[in-house]
């Protein structure tokens, strides 16, 4: 880690539902500029450390800073501003589904942003482009489109204001190789083009080394391992290890 | 918690089970109340959601009017047969049409029309947000810069409060209507008559206080949709919940504020 300040850190960040803890002091951070992937099993905690993040989520103890200010227990009106140089990409990607594609993409611009719907429109079907979705796509409902097609979707709504950090929570989830492949591609072209920071889960390796520069792995609410993307297939971890390779024994015990 | 394991551990203990049931109940009417004020700030002040006031106003009152129409006319008519049998039984056949006038506007309107809007909109308020909490939707919008309470919540509670009355009124209209309709067509009444003793007899506070009525009736109705679809958990099934929580609260809320008001108002006119 260097000197400088994190783009965004957790300091000790812990959080609990119904007794079971499933941060406990999470340490981790990212450089600006930067692209973290943070990897791990389901139900390690993955999720929860981007929503403590978003503050859609309140962790119990610890801290959250972005460019050295702490974000948690900011009031809705300076979160809305804070939200303003973020952009989100959900695992269902979330789109709304009762308005059109270039309405969702657009959907910061016209309601929160005061951008005309002209205006709006324009640079929704530009952010569409950037994803590959053609112009026609725009008029449709997201109910319309397939699944690859709504994530594309989700990234051009989370790319559209240029955002400075950009979160994305299992984007290959529930896609095929094939579109999944393309996803990465894409995910990772955007945030080299906009030179934002980009904080990711994901329980994909491929989609990991695609769009990460750093990997960070989560397991029982700590950060286990952390390296350069490179170095996750040669880590002799042995956590790391059984991930990897996908085995059911080893130090990860087997609790499905 | 299982069914059994619930059973059991009220069977075990019935005071501490009596203690929690009592507790949530408390917890949950403090919640609803700040998710209630919250939801009246962000509906009186800007920034307002113009695009989804109008579309509100669509769905919970434009698109009512059939059903609500139809409950009323058959209620109306139902009514008119109901009071001209107790009527005869001392021989006053002839006051019909204004007890028929006075149930309608005073009574079987607003609760008639807020019921129907509970089975019809409070559900689908309920269903529609709780799908958009299960699929990330609502957190969504919070980071998109854009307060789901403002967006969601302010045009529903708008369009109930403004809408339900609009309806009501155009219930009591078809109401009467209805019973006209029985009278004149069945029971041999005179059409011009019957319309006149109607009018003569309805006071301007017939009709107002019912449509004071529901106002607070549509406030509720849109205010449980929302409550219970906002805080909905646990995917398809928690949507489910929500929508029948939605329903079930609206109807015993309105009866329940229905009678307070009647007091409130019978007090009021002595």
């Amino acid at each position: 880690m260097t000197d400088a300040t994190p783009k965004l850190a957790w300091k000790g960040v812990t959080k609990s539902f119904e007794g079971r803890r499933v941060l406990d002091g999470l340490d981790l951070s990212v450089a600006p500029g930067k692209s973290l992937v943070i990897i791990g099993g389901s139900g390690q905690g993955k999720s929860v450390t981007i929503k403590t993040a978003l503050g859609l989520m309140r962790p119990e103890a610890g801290q959250i800073e972005l460019d050295g200010k702490t974000v948690v227990g900011l009031s809705e009106g300076a979160r809305r501003k804070l939200f303003s140089r973020i952009g989100v990409l959900f695992q269902g990607a979330a789109l709304f589904d009762s308005l059109t594609i270039w309405e969702n993409v657009a959907f910061r611009l016209l309601n929160a942003d005061g951008v005309s719907r002209k205006d709006a429109r324009e640079r929704a079907i530009e952010a569409l482009d950037q994803v590959r979705l053609a112009p026609a796509v725009a008029d449709r409902y997201p109910s319309e489109l397939s699944g690859g097609m709504q994530k594309r979707a989700g990234l051009a709504r989370a790319v559209v204001a240029r955002p400075e950090i950009l979160f994305f929570d299992e984007p290959t989830t529930g896609l095929d190789p094939i579109t999944a492949a393309a996803i990465n591609q894409l995910i990772s072209d955007q945030v080299r083009r906009l030179g934002s920071t980009a904080v990711s889960i994901t329980h994909d390796l491929a989609s990991a080394q695609t769009i990460g520069d750093e990997i960070a792995m989560l397991h029982n609410g700590k950060i286990i391992w952390r390296g350069p993307a490179a170095e996750l297939t040669t880590t002799d971890n042995p956590y790391a290890r059984q991930f990897v390779d996908g085995r059911a024994d080893g130090p990860i015990a087997h609790t499905v | 918690m299982a069914p059994a394991e619930a059973t059991r551990r009220v069977a075990a203990n019935p005071i501490r089970a009596l203690g929690r049931s009592t507790l949530a109940a408390i917890r949950s009417v403090g919640a609803v109340a700040v998710f209630a004020v919250r939801g009246v700030a962000t509906a009186l002040t800007p920034p307002w959601f113009p695009g989804q006031i109008w579309r509100q106003f669509g769905a919970i009152g434009f698109f009512s009017l059939p059903v609500v129409g139809l409950t009323a006319v058959f209620t109306g008519a139902a009514l008119a047969l109901n009071i001209f049998t107790g009527g005869g039984r001392f021989n006053a056949e002839q006051v019909m049409p204004q007890i028929v006038a006075l149930g309608i506007t005073r009574e079987l309107g607003p609760v008639l029309a807020a019921l129907m809007l509970a089975g019809r909109v409070s559900a689908a308020i309920a269903a529609e947000i709780g799908a958009m909490r299960a699929t990330e939707q609502i957190d969504a919008m919070r980071t998109l810069s854009t307060d789901p309470f403002r967006y969601l919540v302010g045009p529903r509670l708008l369009a109930g409060v403004l809408m339900l009355p609009l309806l009501t009124a155009v219930a009591d209209t078809i109401g009467v209507a209805g019973g006209w309709l029985v009278a004149t067509r069945v029971l041999a009444f005179n059409p011009t008559v019957y319309i006149r003793n109607t009018l003569d007899f309805l006071q301007a506070w017939d009709v107002v206080s019912g449509l004071i009525k529901a106002s607070v009736f549509g406030f509720i109705v849109a205010l449980m949709g929302c409550y219970h679809g906002y805080n909905a958990s646990g995917g398809a099934r928690g949507v489910g919940r929500a929508t029948t929580h939605a329903v079930v609260s609206s109807a015993i809320l309105i009866f329940a504020s229905d009678y307070l008001l009647t007091t409130v108002f019978t007090h009021a006119a002595r």
